[in-house]
């Protein structure tokens, strides 16, 4: 098995989508030549050409536009966000378009297409090129959003929404890009299936750990911390966000009692309030015996100076001590 | 053109002004829920245009999009099914008059954003293209269109790209009650076209063979160039925006003026007479449309209403 960078693992998924349907398109800024800023999609215009690798003009409106286009008459496109911040220059396609489409029309088309891109923090980019704008996607009925957190789950999911005929936000954190670990770069799922499940990722009986993007890899770090080596800890990767599968959650909490959920983005109408919402209004109600918690980002635009950007991030400590918190005192 | 093409003109834009009417009839009687965007006046174009396309060629419409629909060959029952909420719509009560799709027929959709289908059409013709489709697609969209961002990105892409797009500008004079005088710098709307090295030209929107002409001339070059081109085509709407406009942004002696001089259904009859087209043959085709219109009125309203159930579920494919 190969060991491999969440980036590499993505162009991997990336060639098998191109190899297997010649309707299969990228489109996005600097795709081609450049590699994409992030080089996930390097060498791949050597070899799919320019016809299937396009360089578009910086205008994300119309690359996602076209990808509704494209996808409402038979092809299969996959178009790119560079940062995943500019997705805002195309929220008419994809909100008021793609994810209306299929419903608004009674069911007459679908729209199988990906938009790729790079979001989070962690780079010192700053407001406008750090955000993880994610729940605004769950909001939508008819979308689909997916976030990995590493080359493996990268891989599959970015296959898994490949043969889901629905549109689908698939955010990448910048900072996983350059993960490496071994990979099973598997065939083409016959289904999606594989979207809308979360994953224990680590078992445990004390406290629940909810996270996704790369968060869950801070949280992965943080309880191998020392002052936690007495707790049983069990952490779930929500990897797609829309549909979030909360019974896994649910079912989690029902043995842990505790539920501490983590997240780089606000905290405010996110991805964690919700999911503390459905905790709490599930039959995992009675078995809480503290608070749900919510360990999110400062509600405030990214910084760009690197200590300021880690005040605004949950950082490892922090949720060490509110592990610790949640526990301790019972 | 033979003498039939030319009675399927008047036919098709007498539907579409008949179709109009009787929503209109069926709105006042408190038969219909929500609002619509009225057409009347500007069925030359949408008449012109599509009846100079293939089936296979496809088109994106707008929120204005009856005519474009029923002259891409949609059948008016189903459409009056959809405008009354029936499981028989062509969007089983979802879209309503706004989101009429017709795949079947090469109608890709209307749309309520406004500029909203100038990427999608984008994309459909790189579909095209890469499916080695030998058609195009005629994207509709108004004179308010051109000041959103995306008609500038839709064309600059389109051009750059060599895509089979026919961008039909319906250049009705007024987005909403903003005239497009006051809207659009530089004054026309051509010529933005012939900024991003698209061949554009303006023409009488209100004269169905001038369309028609027009559109079946821009689909051949744009079959063997593969490049887009453009179209405005000059019309105007007798009815207000939508059903709550009280008409304040102009004057009844301009709609009078449009409505006497320039109707393009008039002028047509005008035409067909002089060319020796039986009067009896226009009543003939007349009474049959009106058939048409009331058999499919009566059978919609007789359908089933879409069952509430399922809406979640049909959110996603």
């Amino acid at each position: 098995m190969p060991e491999i960078t969440t980036g590499q693992a993505i162009k991997e998924a990336l060639s098998l989508c191109l190899d297997s349907n010649n309707t299969t398109f990228i489109a996005g800024e600097d795709i081609g030549v450049y590699g994409g800023a992030f080089g996930v999609t390097d060498g791949l215009l050597e070899k799919y050409g320019e016809e299937r690798i396009k360089d578009t003009p910086i205008s994300e409106d119309v690359i996602a536009g076209l990808a509704v286009g494209a996808a409402i008459t038979g092809s299969k496109p996959i178009v790119e966000m560079q940062f995943s911040d500019f997705i805002v220059n195309a929220m008419d396609p994809i909100v008021n378009q793609a994810a209306k489409l299929h419903f608004m029309y009674g069911g007459a088309v679908n729209v199988p297409m990906i938009v790729r891109g790079a979001s989070g923090a962690g780079t010192g980019a700053a407001a406008q090129h750090s955000q993880s704008l994610e729940s605004w996607f769950c909001h939508v009925p008819g979308l689909k959003v997916v976030t990995p957190s590493n080359p493996q789950n990268a891989y599959d999911l970015l296959l898994a929404s490949f043969v889901d005929p629905n549109p689908i936000i698939f955010m990448e954190h910048k900072l996983i890009y350059k993960l490496k670990s071994e990979v099973t770069l598997g065939p083409l799922p016959k289904d999606s299936s594989k979207l809308g499940k979360s994953k224990v990722v680590l078992e445990g009986k004390d406290i629940t750990i909810a996270s996704y993007s790369n968060m869950v890899n801070t949280v992965l770090n943080a309880v191998k911390d020392d002052s936690l080596k007495d707790y049983s800890i069990e952490v779930i990767d929500l990897l797609t966000l829309s549909p979030l599968d909360t019974e896994t959650v649910i079912t989690s909490v029902e043995n842990t009692h505790k539920l501490l959920m983590c997240q780089e983005a606000p905290g405010s109408s996110s991805i964690g309030a919700t999911l503390i919402s459905e905790v709490v209004s599930s039959r995992a109600f009675n078995s809480l015996n503290k608070p749900p918690t919510l360990l999110a980002g400062l509600h405030s635009p990214m910084p760009s100076a690197k200590h300021l950007e880690t005040a605004v991030i949950p950082q490892e400590e922090d949720i060490v001590m509110k592990i610790k918190e949640m526990i301790d005192n019972e | 053109m033979n003498k039939e093409n030319k009675l399927e003109l008047y036919r098709m834009m007498l539907l579409i002004r008949l179709f109009e009417e009787a929503l209109e009839e069926m709105f006042s009687r408190g038969l219909l829920h929500g609002t619509m965007h009225l057409s009347i006046g500007q069925e030359a174009t949408a008449t012109g245009a599509c009846l100079a396309l293939e089936r296979e060629d496809l088109i994106t419409s707008t929120h204005r999009g009856h005519g474009h629909c029923l002259a891409k060959g949609a059948d008016p029952y189903k459409m009056f099914a959809e405008l009354l909420g029936r499981e028989d719509g062509y969007c089983r009560g979802r879209g309503g008059s706004m989101h009429i799709a017709d795949l079947s027929n090469g109608n890709l959709g209307a749309n309520g954003i406004v500029a909203g289908s100038l990427t999608i059409s984008v994309g459909a013709a790189l579909s095209l293209k890469i499916q080695k489709l030998d058609n195009i697609v005629l994207c509709f969209f108004g004179d308010g269109a051109v000041n959103e961002g995306s008609f500038h990105e839709a064309l600059n892409l389109a051009s750059l790209w060599e895509l089979p797009v026919l961008f039909v500008c319906e250049n009705n004079q007024y987005g909403m009650s903003m005239a497009s005088e006051n809207a659009v710098a530089g004054g026309s709307i051509a010529q933005r076209a012939e900024s991003y090295g698209i061949k554009s030209i303006s023409i009488d929107g209100n004269d169905v063979e001038e369309v028609y002409n027009s559109v079946l001339e821009f689909k051949e070059t744009i079959k063997s160039s593969g490049k887009p081109m453009f179209i405005e085509s000059v019309t105007y709407r007798y009815r207000g925006h939508s059903k709550s406009d009280r008409n304040l942004y102009r004057t009844s002696e301009e709609i009078e003026f449009w409505k006497e001089e320039k109707d393009p259904l008039k002028r047509f009859i005008g035409k067909l007479t002089e060319e020796d087209v039986e009067i009896e043959t226009l009543k003939e085709i007349e009474a049959q449309v009106r058939e048409v219109i009331r058999d499919s009125v009566k059978k919609a309203l007789q359908s089933p209403e879409s069952p509430k159930t399922n809406l979640e579920e049909d959110s996603y494919a």
